[in-house]
């Protein structure tokens, strides 16, 4: 049984090795940039996995310019430049707000407005139907009252 | 007024209808290409052919022609690849051939056993072009024009329907306007 265990724990220990790749990094700051960038770019392949999650080849290759471009001095912008410039918006899960992806921006801001706005009106309306009930009510009582008195009037003949 | 109303349901649900009939047709994985209308990128790579030389873009223009990105590592490619031939021996097509993260000899093997469509190959080991061209695997085939200027972009084998509906006839209005 302990044997079996063991053989299992070497299994899992097995699998934990099998890391996709290792670079080395002149300094922690571009390291850390470095995971900004394989976390915030979409791999084209794999359309919803970033490119720390995939395994495609097109995303190992990504992850080796990503690490190219940092340690030749490319600014965060010219990096994602670089990949919209091959791969279009698409690429970036933050894309900018700008031309068509001004829809996906300010699409959750509209639809908030909207919703705001209906829900608004159908309160509006629902007390709106509430006064015309009462009114009615309140006509209702009246008209019960002249027919208590006439029928008053005819219980006295 | 109120009557129409009672409609609003069966409006939304053609809407949504409408939407997802036409999602059936869509790929979610067929993006749009970042370089269409504009020049192939910039690439100065061995020719497969003839060892120690190498070619850049001067090499594809002149004529319209299709890029096409392949490896004998592909299963897809090896599909197209007999139809590669018949459009450069049937058609007259001229088909540039860039051969994508590949052993070279066997690439080599391969065009000798499966006959060999291309005009050139160019020799792409690391990627590195193609990421240039903004592939996302193999294959792929752009059609480009006299001037280098890339049309159309297809991810996935080429086969004759394709061709027939998506690129001839921008090819033939190419090879027309050309001359």
């Amino acid at each position: 049984m302990l044997r079996l265990l063991a053989s299992f724990c070497l299994l899992w220990s097995m699998s934990a090795q099998a890391v996709i790749e290792t670079y080395q990094f002149d300094s922690p700051e571009l390291r850390d940039r470095y995971h900004v960038f394989v976390k915030e770019l979409r791999c084209p392949k794999c359309q919803n996995q970033n490119l720390e999650d995939s395994n495609a080849g097109v995303a190992s290759d990504l992850r080796r310019e990503v690490h190219r471009l940092l340690h030749e001095g490319y600014s965060d912008d010219e990096i994602y430049d670089y990949m919209v410039a091959r791969y279009g918006e698409f690429v970036l899960y933050r894309p900018k707000a700008s031309g068509i992806t001004l829809y996906l921006w300010l699409a959750p801001a509209v639809l908030l407005v909207l919703a705001i706005g209906t829900v608004t009106i159908i309160v509006k309306r629902s007390s709106q139907q509430r006064d015309e009930v009462l009114a009615d009510a309140a006509s209702r009582e009246r008209l019960q009252r002249v027919l208590d008195s006439v029928e008053e009037e005819s219980d006295k003949s | 007024m109120r009557r129409l109303k009672l409609f609003l349901p069966l409006v939304v649900f053609a809407v949504l209808a409408g939407f997802f009939i036409k999602g059936l047709e869509l790929d979610p994985r067929a993006l749009p290409s970042a370089l269409l209308e504009k020049p192939l990128p910039a690439f100065k790579l061995p020719d497969l052919d003839s060892p120690g030389e190498t070619l850049d873009n001067e090499a594809v223009l002149g004529s319209p022609a299709l890029v096409n990105v392949w490896a004998t590592w592909c299963p897809s490619c090896a599909v197209e690849h007999s139809f590669l031939n018949y459009l450069r021996e049937k058609e007259g097509v001229t088909i540039i051939g860039v051969n994508y993260k590949d052993n070279v000899d066997k690439a080599r093997v391969w065009l000798d056993e499966k006959g060999n469509p291309y005009r050139f190959n160019v020799v792409d080991l690391d990627g590195r072009f193609g990421i240039d061209l903004g592939i996302t695997g193999a294959p792929e085939t752009y059609l480009v024009d006299a001037n280098g200027v890339v049309q159309m972009r297809y991810q996935g084998p080429l086969d004759r329907n394709v061709w027939e509906q998506k690129f001839k006839p921008r090819y033939l209005e190419l090879l027309m306007g050309g001359q």
